[in-house]
């Protein structure tokens, strides 16, 4: 996968906390949302930005803790607009 | 019954000990117990176990994760094995994902913080990083497993 860290090490509310206030186009997923073939760890709700043609969203890895990742994702944040569109 | 024990990363000596002795409480109850973690943490297992008297089965953990949101899999009990902020993320996981009730498994130096994020799962915590003891006290605090799962 082809990504950016953006906060790297970090504690999972920071991730959140990061994510809420760098970016404006924000949606709330629960855990184990399957997202570029991941599901995702956290503590829900997960917030996930969608910037641009970007994704940006939190990555728990057990040994490393928590990042915030950048990857390109037009698909995957179309689909999150249409999946709260359907709310 | 069916038992999860999720382990994170390794790197605390007391996690591998704790997991085989949990996973010994349970079988004698006659649960299936499923270990689920990273490789480090599995085999840690698998050679700590190699007849596989006390661990019988290992997954990979985003596996396990995987399909528990697929709802391809569940367990009545959910033991998350926390030193740290991303066992806490993986106890809120499961306890979002699973039915089965979760307990967390606390240890490490500064378990407080780690309590205090543990919400209304079943706590077992202790400081414990080489000597898991004070772990085992808690564990055997517990008389039956199962009785937990009704």
């Amino acid at each position: 996968m082809n990504y950016e860290i953006l906060l790297p090490n970090s504690s999972f509310k920071e991730c959140a906390v990061f994510i809420k206030s760098n970016f404006k186009e924000i949606y709330y997923v629960e855990a184990g949302f399957k997202i570029f073939d991941n599901y995702l760890i956290g503590v829900p709700p997960i917030p996930i930005a969608v910037d641009g043609d970007f994704i940006i969203m939190p990555y728990v890895k057990p040994c490393h803790g928590c990042f915030v990742l950048r990857i390109p994702g037009k698909e995957e944040g179309e689909r999150l607009r249409t999946r709260e569109q359907a709310k | 019954m069916k038992a999860l024990l999720m382990m994170g990363c390794p790197e605390l000596p007391v996690q591998t000990a704790v997991a085989l002795y949990i996973a010994n409480k349970l079988n004698i109850e006659s649960f299936e117990v499923i270990a689920a973690g990273n490789k480090a943490a599995i085999s840690l297992l698998l050679n700590s176990d190699p007849e596989k008297h006390y661990i019988r089965k290992v997954m990979d953990l985003d596996r396990c994760i995987g399909q528990l949101a697929e709802k391809k899999l569940d367990f009545d009990l959910c033991f998350v094995f926390i030193h740290s902020d991303s066992g806490i993320s993986y106890l809120a996981t499961v306890k979002s994902l699973s039915k089965g009730k979760t307990v967390a498994v606390i240890f490490g130096k500064e378990i407080e913080p780690l309590i205090e994020a543990s919400g209304d799962s079943i706590i077992i915590a202790a400081k414990a990083v080489h000597n898991p003891t004070s772990l085992r006290a808690h564990i055997d605090g517990v008389k039956s497993w199962a009785a937990l799962t009704r």
